[in-house]
């Protein structure tokens, strides 16, 4: 049992898939009701994990691992060479990771219901979504992890390019465009690797990296080692987005639909995150050393040139989008700085802020069902006819804000500790970034919100309800929790850290 | 040649290329001397019974020790069982297509003789995988050649089918020659068209003067053969004749025919120049020293294929440098030999890859414009709508031809890029712009799908999908998942029979 749960968590939207074919497109109703129930068994079974794991489970308990196939006839040399299994496992970290994935999925379920046409095509689309993100996390070759990461490419191009608003298909080429590239870059940097050491194992590679090479190859030159990072780099450095790789993702956060704006601001973008951590600093702990400095440059650039932006933005899309830049910009701070408060901060932040876009983009959803707009200067007076909405709004932009008490906070106050301690001057120019996040959201949602009511926002506007409460209450209650118990968090996330550290020596 | 000697020679290795010719000669006589109303259509059902036969045949020789015979001009070794498996494979799946091929003139009148043109040249590109001499490799060369002429001209009142007939000739004509006058150097310099012997007497000449000429007949065949697997610089041909030609035809140019022209690349290139050594010290091989202008090639056809095909509004046009690419991307295989480890793997798994996604992207494409009536790219518009499952499998034949996981695509282009990278030093940019051109090739094939989801039906309404086609759809469909998901089954498949193709080389 213990061995299948793995697969059978990756794989369990595979269930929605199947039962949603045989559903005619016409049943509304039912195929939404059907795509939401797609989501559980994975949030179920990745609870029944982490409820496992709080009792004490090891999770190395639930790896899996076997035989997929192999590359070459070298079988009578060594067994393993060039052999690629299926091999899934979890760690708390990557735990931590299935569950936002898992939790987000269910509530973009439901912020589904906005979703105008062709139902069937869309819950297809989304559950396949679902089984790339979650299988990106508990992937432990880097050919499976590929695998999955590409999978996530081909529904997100189609769920942009049909379910989005008006230029719908410009954001979908863009997005396939930047994210090719970046697999692409990805990829042969894999395969270098793979070719040079003839495993993509993690555990191997990061074996063969840091204490020494298979005799039979060349050992990888250090040249060669920073070439495959600064490769990797950019990869996940397009998935983030780090300035100046990011203008795909701004397209996409304003075209798409808002309940795919969740799961791509909640989870894919994290996916460059995880894989920085995973893979940049885990296979290459000493090179990503050197290059921590960089990192951290990159990440303050982020974080000042997001929220600049995002201050003249007249879109609240935009601002939000130039926000998610921001706030990644605080990932890369983290992990600069490269001490164990910077790095937690830095997962912290990756887990905060897909939980509060996710609320966000959210209320955007619902706000743009009912008054068609989510242009700054044509709202105004929200908080007349939908105080209860506006509240929610207030609530998710404080999170964002960094709001003490809130998941935000914790998570930029331990990246900024970290990195004040290594590169003071440097942090204190990007601390001005937090002050600027300030500005930018309230303008924004104060200028929605108050003011003069705009013949957008009238009488007769309905407030949100019904279902619509799940997914809110639901955010807005992890990140309090997170906010007032980082430990739910930085419990699991122990482990992984500690390895970390070991790895880059600090 | 007396009685004695030609039975003793094991004519059983021949089996399958004998039933081939039985059949053809079959289906033409049956031809002649069928009255007028027989329905020449279901002639295909025949010739695919032929090409099935063969193919178990092949199956049961493929245990068998190395069969050499007619003074080794023919011989039946792993690497010839392992490519004519691919040939009458895909010739199975051409021939069930064109039965169902329907154009609105020009194909019932010649319904028959298309079937033996057919089945001729597929025994013209067997003998190319079998051959063991340079005078066998041509004949068989100019078989597949001449019959692939013949059918794309098989519309004899179209003009495209014309046209395209007409380009063909007269570029094969162009690149034969060049190929023919490379091999009248090999013949020349060794004094034997045998491939074996020559192949021993080269391993031996350190002369660089001898060496400079190896070189030329080396291009010389390479360029020529260019024209097979329609590969920069011989590939103009390509997008006027797969628009031109019957789209079964299109189908068998792009696939079979391609993969003949691997295979002969395979038995005089790689054969011969493998072992020879490249320098007068024998310090390297030939191959190793002249690697980096099939590199060029490979780069350039990969560049050229995937650019061009941006810009294409007819979709077989679009496909003709859809295949172009793809020949790029096999001949990157060629180029950086596998990585030595994967020489025969990678070239044999992409090939058999292709088959089943270019065979199922033409069953569709024949389909659609068919009933669309027009081959402009706008005929897939809103496919989704007429009919889900051709737009499924279609999506899936494209997901795999532009190499996205879970296809086989996907494992074929994997295995090439680890080949590119394991060689010291490695072929960093070669895979780069394998890497780089496939991102761009998404354009197109995300075009294809952009018609079928995102834009409105226009025109005609519900496809009705005849049964051959949806038996090639299907089959093509599962190789692609398949192979896909589960690349142990070839790969295992390919190493317990075939082990490392170490006969290839036997001297």
């Amino acid at each position: 049992m213990n061995s299948m749960i793995l697969t059978l968590l990756v794989f369990s939207p595979v269930l929605g898939i199947l039962l949603m074919a045989v559903i005619p497109n016409t049943e509304e109703r039912n195929l939404k009701l059907l795509g939401f129930l797609g989501t559980i068994p994975a949030l179920l079974i990745s609870l029944y994990l982490y409820f496992q794991y709080a009792m004490g489970t090891d999770l190395s308990a639930f790896s899996v691992k076997t035989d997929w196939f192999r590359f070459g006839n070298l079988e009578k040399y060594d067994p393993n060479l060039f052999a690629v299994d299926y091999e899934l496992s979890v760690d708390g970290f990557s735990l931590i990771m299935v569950i936002l994935t898992a939790v987000l999925s269910t509530l973009a379920a439901i912020a589904s219901i906005h979703i105008k046409k062709e139902w069937k095509g869309y819950f297809l689309l989304f559950l396949l979504l679902e089984i790339g993100m979650l299988g990106v996390f508990t992937a432990q070759n880097l050919i499976l992890f590929f695998v999955f990461f590409e999978i996530t490419l081909i529904p997100m191009f189609f769920l942009i390019g049909k379910w989005g608003y008006l230029e719908k298909e410009k954001a979908a080429y863009s997005f396939l465009l930047y994210n090719g590239l970046g697999s692409a870059i990805l990829l042969i940097a894999i395969m270098v690797l793979f070719a040079r050491t003839g495993t993509t194992n993690i555990e191997a590679l990061r074996h063969i990296m840091t204490v020494g090479g298979v005799s039979l190859f060349a050992p990888l030159s250090d040249g060669m080692k920073y070439g495959l990072l600064f490769a990797l780099l950019i990869a996940f450095g397009i998935k983030l987005p780090i300035f100046p790789l990011h203008t795909w993702m701004l397209r996409v956060h304003v075209q798409a639909p808002p309940s795919i704006v969740m799961l791509h601001a909640g989870v894919l973008l994290k996916i460059g995150a995880f894989g920085f951590i995973r893979f940049g600093m885990g296979i290459f702990p000493e090179q990503f050393k050197n290059i921590a400095f960089l990192v951290a440059v990159l990440g303050v650039i982020n974080l000042l040139y997001g929220a600049f932006l995002a201050l003249v933005q007249t879109d609240f899309k935009m601002v939000l989008a130039y926000s998610s830049i921001s706030h990644m910009g605080i990932v890369l701070i983290g992990l600069g700085a490269l001490n164990e408060a910077g790095i937690q901060g830095a997962i912290f932040q990756v887990v905060s802020h897909g939980l509060i876009a996710a609320l966000l983009f959210f209320l955007v959803g619902v706000m743009h069902e009912r008054v068609k707009t989510t242009m700054i200067g044509e709202l105004g007076g929200m908080a007349k006819y939908m105080p209860v909405t506006s509240g929610f709004l207030l609530a998710g932009a404080m999170a964002s804000l960094g709001l003490p008490g809130m998941s935000g906070f914790i998570s930029e106050f331990m990246a900024f500790l970290g990195l004040f301690k290594e590169e003071p001057i440097l942090a204190a120019i990007g601390a001005l970034g937090i002050i600027l996040t300030a500005v930018y959201l309230l303008r924004a949602v104060l200028g929605m919100t108050f003011g003069k009511a705009k013949r957008t926002v009238a009488e007769g506007v309905s407030e949100i309800k019904g279902v619509e409460f799940a997914p809110v209450l639901v955010l807005l209650a992890l990140i309090i929790t997170i906010g007032i118990y980082p430990s739910i968090l930085s419990g699991p996330l122990q482990e992984t850290l500690d390895a970390i550290m070991l790895g880059i020596g600090g | 040649m007396d009685m004695e000697t030609m039975l003793s020679y094991d004519w059983g290795a021949m089996a399958p290329e004998f039933i081939i010719l039985g059949t053809a000669i079959l289906l033409s006589i049956l031809d002649l001397f069928a009255p007028k109303q027989f329905n020449r259509r279901s002639l295909a059902w025949l010739g695919l019974t032929g090409i099935f036969l063969a193919f178990i045949t092949l199956l049961g020789l493929m245990g068998q020790e190395t069969v050499s015979i007619l003074h080794d001009t023919f011989k039946l070794d792993s690497f010839a069982v392992a490519f004519k498996l691919i040939l009458l494979f895909g010739s199975a799946l051409v021939i069930v297509m064109a039965h169902s091929y329907e154009p609105p003139e020009g194909m019932n009148e010649y319904r028959g003789e298309f079937y033996y043109l057919f089945l001729a040249a597929l025994l013209g590109a067997m003998v190319m995988a079998s051959s063991g001499d340079l005078i066998t490799l041509f004949v068989g060369l100019e078989l597949l050649s001449i019959s692939s002429y013949i059918l794309a001209g098989m519309r004899k009142k179209n003009l495209q089918s014309n046209e395209a007939a007409m380009k063909y000739v007269v570029n094969g004509g162009i690149s034969t020659a060049i190929t023919l006058f490379g091999m009248s150097y090999l013949y020349g310099l060794s004094g034997t068209t045998n491939l074996k012997e020559m192949s021993a007497w080269m391993v031996g000449v350190f002369d660089s003067q001898f060496q400079y000429l190896f070189g030329l007949a080396f291009f010389m065949i390479l360029v020529g053969l260019t024209f097979k697997i329609a590969s920069a610089p011989f590939h103009m041909w390509a997008p006027d004749v797969y628009q031109g030609a019957p789209t079964p035809v299109t189908a068998f140019l792009s696939v079979i025919s391609k993969t003949a022209g691997f295979a002969m690349i395979y038995r005089i290139l790689i054969g011969l120049f493998i072992t020879a050594p490249g320098d007068s010290m024998g310090a390297f091989t030939f191959l190793e020293k002249n690697q980096v202008y099939l590199a060029f090639l490979a780069g350039i056809t990969m560049i050229i294929g995937n650019i061009l095909a941006l810009r294409q509004r007819n979709i077989k046009r679009l496909f003709a440098y859809s295949s172009i690419a793809q020949a790029g991307y096999v001949l990157v295989a060629v180029a950086t030999l596998g990585g030595g480890t994967f020489l025969f793997d990678t070239v044999w798994f992409y090939l058999m890859a292709y088959v089943f996604m270019n065979l199922g992207a033409f069953s569709v494409i024949q389909l659609v414009t068919e009933k669309s009536d027009t081959e402009d790219i706008s005929g897939f518009a809103g496919l989704y709508k007429r009919s889900p499952w051709l737009a499924a499998v279609l999506s899936i034949f494209l997901l795999s031809l532009a190499g996205i996981p879970g296809t086989a695509g996907f494992i074929g282009k994997l295995n090439i890029i680890l080949g590119s990278v394991t060689v010291e030093p490695g072929h960093y940019v070669l895979a780069s712009i394998m890497m780089g051109t496939t991102v761009i090739s998404y354009f197109y094939y995300f075009g294809i799908m952009t018609q079928m989801f995102f834009r409105p039906v226009q025109g005609a309404g519900n496809i009705k999908i005849p049964a051959g086609i949806s038996v090639v759809l299907i089959v093509c469909a599962i190789g692609t998942i398949l192979f896909g998901i589960m690349p142990s089954l070839a790969f295992d498949f390919l190493h317990v029979n075939f082990g490392d193709f170490a006969d290839f080389f036997a001297l």
